[in-house]
């Protein structure tokens, strides 16, 4: 590339700015523009006779007219590579840590630096031989990242057959060195190395093909696994008024769900949350692999008040890092917090290209992107036979905890299973606040299907009887309905309310669900009798006391089978009773 | 450099345009009139054609008048002799004293990076159980007070300034009423907080786009002192005024609103002042309160909405009583488990109470009769609202905790409570 390409900018608009060119441009191409020492990126989204019109990754405070942005004729891309994993990036994959190192508190414009080491050597061992017949995707050895092998592999964007000339001995290199050299069927030789870019808004499809997916993917979060099941590869969102615990529930997740990798993309939201995130992850051990959860995650984070141009690309580059990592067999999670701040950034682009707006002034194409976005994950077929999967779960922000509006109900549309939250749950303080009459999924869970639909109907039936209750008040009840009533409640309290600050209870493992599910059933559909709603209530309170303080104990322990016995005890007093009134009415009788 | 252009094309609301080349964007210019001059801030710039906001408004501006670009975006003074002083939406001194002009510093800077940030854990204590012991402020959170017009926002906020254990309070009013603003001056000056007070006062007299510097101003200087180790409280009051005047400028400009008028940008602008609370690591903090009044009492209007999704958590202000549901401090739980072993589940426990009371309240208004149990309730939810909600109760965060073991020993039996086991056997009342 001997003459770069040039333009210079015409107008600015915020974080838009229009440029003339000459030369021909590509759509989503990056471009840098210059000012003073700094280079500021930015993209390609609208392309006029010939202006440009490109959305800045920066802030445009000092820019003027006439100033030189030069092209790059590269879309917007992530390099992929081994050392990905345990990173803190922003929404353009520069590493935060690294540029707090060097420049202190704040964020610098115009301050790029390596995604990931180009010095570090890594010890390669490989698995594919001279000769072999690879495709893009295909996989030709490996080097150790933390806790997994990371696959070295064919770029995904080579097509068609390529053999194997000669493969590097096992040994240390760095990314960019080569280690393995194919050549294409006109036999011309092309060095591959560990590392190579990607552009993010291309999914990445190296793989045999996307099949259904249908093992559970555990959160230890008994409503999620218990009532509204996610599997591996497949996606959910987790729509709620601010304040009802969508980043909490998100941060247990990121922390407990049984994948191999989580990718969390903090789009457009407070800085406080990841900061816990980023402290707390190195401190915490992973229980599956001992090591510490950092190793298994990577951070996209780019808060609300950084550029928010980025934001619209941070989304992408985490899909990516997860795609990538997915075609190594492994099983990845991303969690998108929030996708409505994404749309967000949008709809202020659109505004400033000033397209026809649509709903609530999002742009017209809001459906689709949101439904692309959806559509990369899956649970896949690599080319090796072998499967990964890649999760979404992502969270929505609607404006007036109203789902009626636009993000929410698009979001709805794509995908599998819908988490909702509820503000009268938040405000009663119940956590997770996901309201267990209103969601749904359309995946399978660790609990057989029917007994789940059974614990369902009490939570309904009793949320009837509580309806007609605030109707015809509690002397109005039959004392049959009140139970149903009080059984909802139960349930409710000692299994679908988790304390997410407590160790034991907020992490319940799928046996220790199953088991503690099993036996509410029991309880659930035992007959009670009682002479009073009075009595009732004060049997169910001592239960519910009974069943919270179990909750708090850990499953392997002597104190667990103690306090299972006193719940019993507990349920058997009313039991009894009732056999002991009907021999009463049975010798009366005679 | 100092180019003078003396012939303005067009005047749109407060927005005016003129013809000028080599100007850079959020450039600062001044505007002179017959009444006087005025600071102009370049929001648009297409080819030569230069759109600028004017802070003192377009009224009275003829297009033969004189727009003369300074060659850099606004600035403020910073330093130790600004404290005590009352200074207004443009950073001129609204008292009488000395203009400040020196170590100017640039505002609206650069956002912290996150990876600098650090978990906040130290509480500030305020000595008003509703906050200390439900929804404990902590340093470095940003919190607004939702409210409605009449309610005692302004008391709250002068009452918190001056309890909370800081270095520094800096108040940054837009739109303040005059005699809101005198409020806060004599409170303030009657506490004793007035010489380590700053104030950027914009009044609902002064022009409307004014009020568009008042937060930036504000943080960019207590953003300075926390550098400089200090722990700064900034207040600002009202920022529905605040979005309210970015409003005005962007149907001025044009731009397709989003919703209810409010530019599509509303939630990143808001964003941007709100994340400059941050504790810097080996310095100081930055804590923000801000009142954003909720027209209509509607929490789902776009500047109480959006701003509930920026901030962690809110205060609501309701009936003169900081409103139990809906008040959150998304940052209590880093520091409430080092209080005392009780703190949270009295905090939780008593709202789940005060839920079912509200409810039992809404039966008997319908003349439902009372069981028992609901007797207990209403028992409970009148001692909760006098003894706990009450703006006027002022007691540390400790008796507050002893307090409300008392009260829900006076209603109910511990196993009624829904309490740990433990926890009731150790602070259960006895006898």
């Amino acid at each position: 590339m001997a003459n770069v390409n040039k333009g210079h900018i015409t107008a600015i608009n915020g974080n838009m700015i229009a440029v003339a060119f000459e030369d021909s441009i590509i759509q989503n191409e990056v471009g840098y523009v210059l000012i003073d020492e700094q280079r500021l990126k930015s993209e390609v989204i609208k392309i006029t006779d010939d202006t440009a019109f490109m959305q800045v990754y920066e802030i445009t405070k000092g820019l003027k007219v006439g100033d030189e942005v030069e092209f790059t004729g590269e879309m917007l891309s992530v390099t992929l590579g081994p050392g990905i994993l345990s990173q803190v990036y922003d929404g353009l994959q520069n590493p935060l840590p690294a540029i707090a190192e060097g420049y202190g508190f704040f964020l610098p414009r115009g301050v790029v630096l390596d995604p990931i080491s180009y010095k570090k050597k890594w010890h390669f061992t490989p698995t594919a031989k001279q000769g072999d017949v690879v495709y893009g995707g295909s996989i030709v050895g490996w080097v150790p990242e933390g806790v997994f092998e990371h696959k070295i592999m064919i770029p995904f964007d080579f097509k068609g057959e390529y053999t194997v000339e000669s493969v590097q001995k096992e040994g240390d290199y760095n990314i960019t060195e080569t280690v393995t050299v194919i050549k294409n069927a006109k036999s011309e030789k092309i060095n591959i190395s560990m590392s190579f870019e990607w552009p993010v808004k291309i999914p990445i499809t190296a793989y045999n093909q996307k099949l259904v997916p249908t093992e559970p993917m555990v959160t230890k979060v008994r409503i999620i696994d218990t009532f509204f099941p996610v599997c591996k590869g497949g996606t959910y969102c987790i729509p709620g008024p601010f304040g009802a615990g969508k980043t909490v529930l998100q941060q247990l997740t990121s922390r407990y769900a049984d994948v191999d990798i989580v990718i969390i993309a903090a789009c457009g939201e407070r800085a406080g949350e990841v900061v816990e995130t980023l402290r707390e992850f190195p401190e915490l051990i992973d229980p599956q692999t001992g090591r510490s959860l950092m190793e298994r995650t990577i951070i996209i984070c780019n808060t609300s008040s950084m550029p928010v141009a980025a934001r619209e690309a941070s989304v992408y580059t985490a899909t990516t890092l997860g795609e990538y990592y997915r075609q190594m067999g492994l099983n990845v999670l991303v969690l998108a917090d929030s996708t409505s701040r994404w749309a967000q950034a949008m709809r202020e682009l659109s505004g400033r290209l000033e397209e026809i707006p649509g709903e609530e002034a999002f742009p017209a194409y809001l459906e689709s992107r949101i439904a692309e976005f959806y559509e990369r994950a899956g649970y896949v077929e690599l080319l090796d036979g072998s499967h990964g999967s890649m999760t979404i779960g992502g969270t929505v922000s609607p404006a007036g905890g109203n789902f009626e509006e636009p993000v929410t109900q698009a979001t709805l549309k794509v995908v599998g299973a819908f988490h909702g939250l509820s503000q009268a749950r938040a405000d009663a303080r119940k956590f997770p606040a996901i309201g267990p009459l209103e969601s749904w999924t359309k995946y399978l869970g660790i609990i057989p299907d029917e007994r789940v639909k059974d614990a369902h109907h009490i939570l309904r039936r009793g949320n009837e009887v509580h309806q007609m209750m605030m109707v015809v008040g509690e002397e109005g009840t039959s004392t049959n309905d009140f139970i149903y009533y009080l059984k909802g409640e139960y349930l409710d309290f000692v299994y679908l309310q988790q304390n997410g600050y407590d160790p034991v209870d907020a992490v319940s493992d799928p046996k220790r669900q199953q088991y503690v599910f099993d036996k509410i059933y029991d309880i659930l559909y035992t007959d009670f009798h009682f002479d009073s709603k009075k009595e009732a209530r004060h049997f169910f309170n001592e239960l519910r006391q009974l069943t919270i303080d179990w909750n708090y104990i850990k499953m392997e322990t002597d104190e667990f089978k103690v306090q299972e016995k006193n719940i019993d005890k507990h349920i058997q007093s009313a039991v009894s009773k009732k056999a002991d009134k009907n021999d009463l009415k049975r010798s009366g009788n005679k | 450099m100092k180019k003078v252009y003396n012939r303005i094309l067009s005047i749109v609301g407060n927005v005016i345009s003129v013809r000028a080349e080599g100007v850079s964007n959020e450039e600062l210019a001044e505007v002179k009139t017959k009444r006087g001059t005025s600071l102009a801030k370049v929001i648009k710039l297409d080819n030569d054609m230069v759109s600028l906001q004017v802070f003192a408004g377009s009224r009275g501006i003829s297009t033969s008048d004189e727009v003369r670009f300074l060659g850099a975006p606004m600035k403020v003074s910073f330093s130790e002799d600004m404290l005590g002083r009352i200074f207004d939406g443009s950073g001129k001194p609204r008292d009488n004293g000395p203009m400040l002009n020196e170590n100017m510093i640039e505002i609206g800077g650069p956002s912290v990076n996150p990876s600098k940030r650090i978990i906040p854990k130290r509480m500030i204590r305020t000595n008003i159980p509703m906050i200390d012991v439900f929804n404990s402020l902590v340093v470095s959170q940003k919190l607004p007070i939702f409210s409605i017009s009449g309610e005692p926002y302004n008391e709250l906020l002068a009452r918190i300034a001056l309890q909370a254990e800081v270095d520094m309070i800096i108040l940054g009013g837009i739109g303040l009423k005059f005699d809101e603003y005198m409020y806060f001056r004599d409170k303030l000056e009657k506490g004793g907080a007035l010489s380590r007070s700053i104030f950027f006062i914009h009044t609902a007299a002064d022009p409307v786009v004014e009020g568009l510097m008042v937060p930036d101003l504000s943080l960019a200087v207590a953003e300075q002192f926390a550098l400089n180790g200090k722990d700064v409280l900034v207040l600002l009051t009202d920022m529905t005024n605040f979005a309210d005047a970015m409003k005005e400028i962007a149907i001025t400009m044009e731009q397709v609103p989003s919703n209810r008028g409010y530019p599509g940008d509303l939630y990143t602008q808001l964003a941007s002042r709100y994340e400059k609370a941050v504790d810097f690591e080996g310095a100081g903090s930055l804590t923000l309160l801000a009142v954003t009044t909720m027209p209509g009492d509607d929490v789902t209007h776009p500047v109480p909405d959006n701003t509930g999704y920026i901030t962690e958590g809110q205060f609501y202000l309701r009936n003169g009583r900081i409103e139990p549901f809906g008040s959150l401090s998304r940052l209590k739980q880093q520091v409430n488990k080092d209080t005392r072993e009780d703190h949270r589940a009295i905090m939780d426990g008593m709202i789940q109470l005060y839920a079912q009371y509200l409810e039992t309240e809404e039966k008997r208004s319908m003349g439902f009769r009372m069981s028992d149990w609901d007797k207990k309730l209403l028992k409970y939810g009148g001692l909760f609202e006098n003894e706990m909600m009450d703006l006027s109760v002022n007691i540390s965060l400790e008796d507050a905790l002893d307090n409300g073991w008392g009260i829900l020993n006076q209603c109910f039996e511990p196993d009624e409570t829904g309490f740990r086991s433990e926890l009731i056997e150790k602070f259960w009342p006895k006898s």
